[in-house]
């Protein structure tokens, strides 16, 4: 869990909700007895829109759920899930823990980084990717595995690898 | 093929995921007989009777469980399920749930029922978005039916079911962080007692409950508590999930009865080891629990033959571990897991884990001390029992297994300054080719 120490980026001055998005909120609100409860779906709700959560964005989901904006941030830090800086169009998620690591994985992230030019946590500089090495997915059988935004992609080796980035454009 | 005797017995049926389906093969019949029908302590009577443990790791009695919440409450009461699947190795909940979801929406409406609760959550770890989007889908279908809501099946009964999305965090599989987190807060667990059964979502009564438990409850519900003993044993009864992951032909999930052979789950139900390779050594519960060497693999899979040996069944993730392996590699890949999932919170596991990834580091990459044995114990014995919450034994364990077992696998770091077997996790190739 965690981000470690977080300094907020600068992004867009102000953000307002699609009419989509403002409809999703309101249901999302109306699930808890406490207000509160929905700062994470509303979260997501923001990370869906704009990609990641710019301090705008934070702002926003404050005033939607009634919190003081440093409440959200202090949450949004603490889950890894939250990009609290813009990713590129395709975030490539790797698990690297044991029973994914038994099956090669370590030896795909090299292959990654030396493919992509990025290390983890950092974006190509077309802004196509960002390489991140995550913990277990809960797909520990089919490892080594990779998410892909939230799609799952298991049993990898090299050429799978290749084959899925071909695809990603 | 049917691949296991109750929960995964029908689980491949195609359309299962739809209502239509689910009925057919008897879905809601429990609700419809029950709910409404019976007692809500006759449902608790039943549950007890079957002798079902909490599959979420610490094997709690589910029926004693329900008991606790108080009879009558002026605050509302909740039931939440644990969907957070995040103990490295395991990933049963997340096939239930995206095979049969209906099965869990029975299984809470059950539970609801039987502690006098009228909301349900269910917490799902962050990257099962697609796993919400399914239940999501069956939530709207049961809603549609009169399944769930004001009237439950005509029952009187009211019922309401959301699903809740996390966003990253091994610890909010804690009881207690879990409900933090459900709460909107930062996911920190809290101290117990109060336990949640008293106080727990809301500062309300609240059960929290694994996903596979809630799946068994309907069948044991429909079909009585004896008749759920026909598997398993006197103190282990009922059916298992194991997932098999690591070096084996076939990992995957099995169902099978409690008490079953973990060598013939390996041997047959995986196919044995990949050829060329041996088995070293095995984690029986997911990654925080003591591993086993190979000289106990036939240690049959059930809660007490496990403690016997010195580790736990915890949540049915069986890691298994080749003879090509270090195993000071293999605990430094587990130990840094319980350094980055370390919520902060308490200092043992705040700065133990950092301390024991950093002595595995360094053993690791041959710059070991003669101490470092020793001092690698020692942080352990001084986080096992007294972290705040049980995260900090999840790291220790695991640490004091492999000292137990492996010794002479970090005797050898330290005295020659390289692996007893010289291959290393990055030189894997992807075996799966
Ligand atoms: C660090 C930690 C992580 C846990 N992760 C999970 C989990 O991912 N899923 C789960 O069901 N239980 C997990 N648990 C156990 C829960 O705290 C709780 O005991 C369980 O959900 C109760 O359900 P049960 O009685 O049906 O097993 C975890 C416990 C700890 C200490
Ligand atoms: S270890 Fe990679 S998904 Fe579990």
């Amino acid at each position: 869990m965690s981000h470690g120490t977080v300094m907020p980026v600068d992004g867009p001055a102000t953000l307002e909700w699609s009419e989509k998005a403002k409809a999703e909120v309101a249901d999302a609100l109306s699930r808890y007895p406490v207000k509160r409860s929905a700062v994470l779906p509303v979260l997501w709700i923001a990370q869906r829109e704009w990609g990641w959560l710019s301090p705008a964005a934070m702002r926003l989901v404050a005033g939607s759920v009634g919190l003081p904006e440093s409440e959200v941030f202090g949450v949004a830090t603490f889950y890894t899930m939250f990009n609290l800086v813009p990713v590129g169009r395709h975030h490539l998620q790797l698990c690297m823990t044991l029973s994914c690591s038994l099956m090669g994985a370590d030896r795909l992230y090299k292959h990654l980084q030396k493919k992509l030019g990025v290390s983890h946590g950092e974006t190509t500089k077309d802004g196509r990717y960002t390489l991140r090495k995550v913990e277990c997915l809960a797909a520990c059988g089919k490892g080594p595995c990779m998410q892909v935004g939230f799609d799952y992609h298991e049993n990898l080796d090299e050429a799978k690898v290749d084959a899925l980035l071909e695809k990603l454009k | 093929m049917s691949r296991g005797p109750l929960l995964f017995k029908d689980i491949d049926t195609p359309g299962l995921t739809g209502l239509d389906v689910y009925k057919k093969q008897g879905g809601y019949e429990a609700v419809a007989s029950s709910v409404g029908k019976k007692t809500p302590d006759e449902v608790i009577e039943i549950v007890k009777a079957s002798g079902l443990r909490g599959r979420g790791g610490a094997g709690f009695p589910t029926g004693l469980k329900w008991s606790f919440v108080p009879k009558q409450s002026p605050k509302a009461r909740y039931i939440v399920c644990n969907a957070d699947e995040s103990e490295p190795g395991t990933f049963k909940d997340r096939e239930l749930m995206e095979l049969n979801p209906h099965l869990l929406i029975e299984g809470m409406i059950l539970a609801g029922f039987a502690i006098g609760s009228h909301q349900g959550y269910i917490y799902l770890r962050g990257e099962f978005e697609y796993v919400q989007r399914i239940l999501d889908k069956a939530i709207a279908e049961a809603r549609a039916a009169g399944i769930l809501g004001d009237n439950v099946m005509g029952s009187g009964y009211a019922f309401q079911l959301y699903t809740h999305l996390g966003a990253g965090a091994y610890i909010c599989g804690e009881e207690t962080a879990l409900l933090s987190s459900l709460e909107g807060y930062r996911g920190q667990p809290r101290l117990k007692p109060p336990f949640p059964a008293v106080e727990g979502l809301y500062a309300s009564p609240t059960v929290v409950n694994n996903v596979e438990t809630l799946m068994a409850v309907p069948h044991i519900v429909k079909n009585g508590g004896a008749w759920y003993r026909q598997w398993g044993n006197e103190k282990s009864p009922g059916t298992k999930v194991f997932s098999v992951s690591g070096p084996v032909k076939r990992p995957g999930n099995y169902e099978v009865p409690l008490g079953y052979s973990m060598k013939s789950l390996i041997e047959n139900e995986c196919g044995g080891m990949r050829d060329g390779l041996k088995l070293k050594a095995i984690i029986p519960g997911g990654s925080s629990v003591p591993m086993l060497p190979a000289a106990d693999l036939d240690t049959p899979l059930d809660y007490e033959s496990m403690n016997a040996k010195g580790t736990f069944l915890g949540s049915g993730g069986v890691i298994v571990i080749d003879d090509k392996t270090c195993i000071v590699d293999a605990l430094w890949n587990v130990t840094r897991f319980y350094q980055h999932e370390s919520c902060g919170k308490c200092t043992p596991c705040r700065e133990g884990t950092y301390w024991m990834s950093e002595v595995l580091e360094r053993l690791e990459n041959g710059t070991g001390r003669d101490a470092d044995i020793d001092l690698l114990a020692d942080v352990a014995d001084n986080i096992l029992g007294k972290s705040f919450c049980a995260l900090g034994d999840a790291a220790a364990m695991p640490v004091q297994g492999a000292l137990k077992h492996f010794r002479a696998e970090f005797e050898h770091h330290v005295k020659h300054k390289t692996c007893l077997v010289n291959r290393r996790r990055e030189e894997v190739a992807g075996v799966r080719a």
